[in-house]
């Protein structure tokens, strides 16, 4: 299953390279006839500023060119060269790594045992390469590209981060050689194009022949992945509304990465698993089937806990209830047939849902969200016909022109009829023979106009005539205007939508086994994936309980228990003082603290003794805290230490 | 020599001095010679072909290439031992790690019989950088006549003028020759010297004029210029092609050209667009307008905090810390600009630039401004880093990670102002300078 989700996920992100990468191709085809303006090809690939998803798009568009231009593609990390030394270096070990076919691998071992290596003996050894494989294997590997010498692909991870020297030394003199060493260069640029210009300086500039690529843009990625994982039925897990609307926030509010994004849901996915017995049931309906026939008593009594089965136990008349309660054989038949039923309904959901959002998002100020995620959520929530925002985006649904209507009417045929399955056939054909109509009125409509344009052609000398006529049909038309058989047909089509959302947008919570396919966690979800390190070190120290689950030291707020580990005594006071704090003191009450419970076995050890044990006690929980970055010698007072957290210096 | 006026033109004066510098063969020359001039005044050119032309023995280095002295003077030594024993065809590498090895090595490669009686000549292009490498390399270069006792002269070419290089322990003086910019008929006489074989030299000569009546204002860079010129010929000849107008009608010419020409400088010579999509527009005869440059780009999407983070670190950055309690709290009182100011902070806080500030302050603006609670997460953190490697921010003082990085904004204003704006946030209100 999650091999399949990342497997989709590939195939969305090559799609979306594609794009990219064939313009890429043409770019290196112009190379040609670059090669005597002595500018470096360039392709600046404009990646959003997702920059934990650009490791895998940079590894797939290797890939894609590998398989498509040339064996030669290098990436390069701005951390991996601070100077153009180990820049040319670097470059340098990853051809060599690259160029596979080695025989001699001796030979390559010579070279990179020299120390150095300049632009000069990386274009020597490029030409002996090149040269050897037109010789030894003739066009075997290369036979997609016709090139006499495979260009060598440079890909700079991110351009932002490279020093401005490195950059402009390594173009100067790549840019002396491009003759003998043919190279492309592709930046990966987070934030904007305007980068280079920052980094480079005309006289720099002026050597690339600069193409800009712009990738999809992440929120575009994000409604494809959905699309592509959630809203259909071919896997059968789904989120709750809880779940998808923390999973999107954390998306758009935090870090705009699909890998994260995919990661959460793939959490989620093993969180449901792992805490929902009836899990098993989460596949494909064939299998699920066959799975419920083997399922044991203490399934068949978990399916009978299910609050949504419960409700549909109640609304049957009592002998089923009584079959339902105690007859596995009955309650496995009618699983099964609820089974189908939910996933029937799935299918009905998702194709009306679409067919409402090709409604709704053409509606100005998009009162039911611009992006079908947002629908879906809300759809999930509750009775989206209870919403304010359904009825004021009903509202705005009867005051649509005729060929906006059109548009989306035929949007939502082919929505309707893109489906294999025959569910929804009768609503397809309704929406068909509204289309009809107004395709019809349509006509009507034009055999009018045109009689009217006739008329007017016939009155065009006379002036007075052509201003009456003119207001004649005004006129006409505002009384029309209550009743035209259009505006019937809209209200028709209207409540035509209407009525397919009442019946078919149910949220999930009324559909019987719903838990088996939902996951609704949201809460673990949230604090995996959200994590807090100052919150969680706060309650640790602040509630040892929390972590250590020892009973003893359980306690309420405000006081401090002596029972507790010293770190989480020096921790609490140290929260009462303010920035400097007196280590004197300090240690004082540390020891009034640790001393207050052991006033009952004091006679066991002398207090000298005692009083050197709480010491140093002290010293290694402050020396601790000050591991943790909670405090740090000041040198503004002997004796003091600072605090570093809120209200630190 | 009528053959080299031919080839180099518009430098007689500078080539005649170089001639008789270099005297004959067996002569000792001038031990150094330093030749600057602006950017494509033809200095490489013109040295390049005048020791190709007299066919002297020269080793011609860009020290752009050469980062470290040793690839610099190994390139040299193998050169010129390649130089000396071309006949028999054997080639040893040289490796070669300090200067002195080098003067010694040196005294070797120069016995062989053919560079024995010659001078030979040492060219150092773009020799700026070696101001980068050791100390001694420099004044070593200068007086290798002297060390090496050989027949050698070193030339130095760079665009910078000889006394940015006088090292402060002082050395010995090179012969400094100045190339002039060219003048515009300078330049009209060069671009017009490779008029295609197609055409009519007087027809390519009236279109370099037109094209440096547009660009010569803006740009006086030869290889600009030339690589302009390639790029827009098609389109002057257009019409001629066409059979719409003779070679000799050039005001109807002009006018064909002339609105392109414009355009050209718009987009091309900025590199807004490559020179490759311009060639693709041409064909096509779009309006370039369509094509959007590299800085049509400038939009760039943040996550919502992200916005917010890069908000609140520009408020820390242009804000002085004092006046956080005015813009934050809700009770600040009235508390007039005039009585906070101190003398030093009349100057407004963008003319002096982002200010570091700790990571606490910046959490502190952040939890203020955004209206919902925000959790200290690590998403933010690391979104705060994730705005470092986009060059967004800046960490400052690398010593002392833990306790307290500090930051600094670096967008402008604008851009900030953009970010704002689509989180419905008005940041000028917040700002301390706009008060």
């Amino acid at each position: 299953m999650q091999e399949e989700l990342n497997k989709n996920l590939f195939d969305s992100l090559i799609k979306f390279l594609q794009k990219s990468h064939s313009g890429f191709q043409k770019n290196s085809r112009d190379w040609g006839c670059q090669i005597k303006l002595r500018e470096i090809p360039t392709a600046a690939l404009i990646l959003g500023v997702n920059v934990t998803d650009h490791e895998f798009t940079f590894r797939s568009l290797t890939e894609a060119i590998q398989n498509n231009v040339t064996p030669y593609v290098v990436k390069l990390q701005a951390r991996d060269c601070p100077d153009i030394k180990h820049f040319l270096q670097k470059l340098f070990s990853q051809l060599m790594d690259c160029h596979v076919d080695v025989e001699s691998k001796e030979e390559e071992k010579d070279i990179q045992k020299k120390t150095h290596c300049s632009m000069d003996s990386l274009s020597s050894w490029y030409m002996n390469v090149t040269q050897k494989t037109d010789q030894g294997k003739p066009r075997k590997k290369r036979t997609s590209s016709q090139w006499q010498s495979p260009p060598v692909v440079l890909i700079l991870k991110d351009m932002e981060s490279f020093t401005t020297k490195v950059l402009q030394d390594f173009i100067i003199i790549s840019s002396q050689h491009l003759h003998e060493f043919p190279l492309i260069l592709i930046f990966g640029i987070a934030t904007s194009p305007v980068i280079i210009h920052r980094l480079l300086p005309h006289a720099v500039s002026s050597l690339l022949c600069i193409e800009i690529f712009q990738s999809l843009s992440c929120k575009e990625h994000l409604t494809t992945v959905i699309d592509k994982l959630l809203l259909t039925t071919q896997f059968p897990f789904n989120l709750s509304e809880k779940v998808l609307q923390i999973l999107t926030s954390i998306f758009l509010y935090y870090d705009f990465s699909i890998q994260n994004f995919i990661k959460g849901l793939q959490l989620s996915l093993l969180e449901h698993f792992y805490s929902q017995p009836l899990s098993v049931l989460c596949c494909n309906l064939p299998e699920a089937k066959r799975r419920i026939n083997f399922l044991s008593d203490n399934q068949c009594e978990n399916i009978r806990r299910l609050p949504s089965f419960r409700r549909y136990v109640e609304k049957q008349a009592t002998e089923k209830q009584v079959a339902l309660l105690t007859n596995e054989r009955f309650l496995k038949e009618e699983t099964q047939s609820l089974l189908e039923s939910l996933h029937v309904y799935h299918t009905n959901y998702f194709l009306v849902l679409r067919c409402l959002h090709q409604f709704t998002s053409s509606l100005p100020k998009y009162p039911l969200g611009r992006q079908i995620r947002e629908l879906y959520c809300t759809c999930l929530e509750k009775n989206i016909w209870d919403s304010e925002e359904y009825a004021s985006a009903l509202q705005l649904l009867r005051m649509l022109a005729k060929d906006e209507l059109m548009t989306i009417l035929q949007k939502c045929f082919s929505v309707l009829n893109s489906s294999s399955e025959k569910q929804l056939g009768s609503t397809a054909k309704r929406i068909e023979e509204l289309l009809a109509q107004l395709q019809s009125l349509d006509e009507v409509k034009e055999e009018e106009d045109a009689s009217g344009s006739q008329s007017k052609g016939l009155q065009k000398t006379d002036l007075y005539h052509l201003q009456k006529s003119l207001l004649e049909m005004k006129e006409l038309r505002r009384t029309g205007k209550k009743q035209t058989k259009f505006e019937v047909l809209r209200e028709k089509v209207v409540n035509f939508i209407d009525s397919l959302v009442r019946e078919y947008l149910l949220p999930p919570e009324t559909q019987p086994l719903y838990e088996a396919v939902y996951f609704t966690a949201a809460h673990t979800l949230h604090e995996h994936l959200n994590a807090a390190p100052r919150l969680a070190l706060h309650t640790a120290l602040n509630n040892p309980y929390y972590y250590l689950k020892n009973e003893v030291l359980k306690s309420e707020e405000g006081c401090i228990p002596n029972v507790a580990p010293d770190i989480c005594i020096a921790y609490k006071l140290h929260l009462e003082c303010s920035r400097l704090i007196n280590l004197v003191d300090w240690s004082e009450a540390f020891a009034t603290v640790v001393t207050a419970a052991e006033k009952t076995d004091a006679n066991s050890v002398t207090s000298e003794e005692r009083n050197d044990i709480i010491h140093a006690r002290f010293i290694r929980a402050v020396s601790e805290l000050e591991l943790l970055g909670f405090v740090k010698p000041t040198k503004r007072k002997t004796d003091h230490v600072a605090r570093l957290t809120w209200g630190g210096c | 020599m009528p053959h080299l006026e031919n080839v180099v033109l518009c430098r007689e004066s500078q080539v005649s001095t170089l001639q008789s510098l270099f005297g004959e063969r067996h002569h000792f020359s001038f031990p150094s010679i330093f030749i600057y001039g602006h950017t494509a005044s033809g200095k490489t050119y013109v040295t390049q072909t005048l020791l190709k032309t007299l066919e002297l023995p020269h080793v011609f280095v860009n020290c752009v290439e050469c980062f470290t002295l040793r690839l610099l003077l190994e390139q040299i030594l193998n050169r010129l031992n390649y130089l000396s024993s071309s006949e028999e065809g054997c080639s040893t590498e040289i490796t070669c790690d300090t200067f002195n090895d080098f003067v010694r090595l040196f005294k070797q490669v120069t016995n062989a019989k053919n560079l024995k009686d010659q001078t030979v000549y040492i060219v150092l292009d773009k020799a700026e950088y070696l101001r980068d490498m050791e100390a001694n390399i420099l004044p070593g270069f200068l007086r290798l006549q002297e060390l090496t006792d050989r027949n050698v002269t070193v030339i130095f070419l760079s665009e910078i003028i000889w006394e940015k290089f006088r090292p402060n322990t002082g050395c010995f003086e090179p012969f400094v020759l100045y190339f002039p910019d060219y003048s515009i008929g300078n330049l009209q006489k060069i671009l017009s010297h490779d008029h295609p074989p197609e055409y009519s030299a007087d027809f390519y000569a009236a279109y370099i004029n037109i094209l440096l009546g547009v660009f010569y204002t803006v740009c006086r860079d030869l290889k600009e210029l030339r690589h302009l010129a390639v790029l827009n010929f098609p389109k002057y000849c257009e019409p001629v092609v066409k059979g719409e107008a003779s070679e000799r009608d050039t005001r109807k010419l002009w006018r064909n050209i002339e609105p392109h020409l414009k355009k050209a400088m718009q987009t091309v010579y900025l590199r807004e667009i490559s020179s490759s999509q311009w060639e693709k527009l041409q064909q096509d005869d779009q309006d370039p307008g369509q094509l959007e440059g590299l800085s049509a780009y400038t939009h760039v999407e943040l996550p919502y905090y992200s916005k917010f983070i890069l908000i609140a670190a520009y408020l820390a950055s242009y804000n002085p810390s004092r006046t956080d309690k005015r813009f934050f709290l809700k009770h600040h009182g009235k508390i007039k600009k005039t009585n906070f100011l101190k003398k030093h902070e009349k100057t407004s806080n963008h003319l002096l630039g982002p200010k570091p500030f700790p990571l606490d302050r910046l959490l502190a603006i952040l939890y203020s401004i955004v209206d919902s609670r925000v959790a200290p997460t690590a998403n933010i953190f690391s979104q705060i880093t994730s705005l470092v490697t986009l060059q967004l921010l800046t960490l400052v003082g690398h010593d002392d990670q833990l306790d307290g990085p500090k930051y600094k904004c670096t967008v402008s204003l604008d851009f900030i102002r953009a970010i704002a704006r689509t989180v419905n946030f008005d940041i000028i209100k917040y700002l301390y300078d706009f008060l």
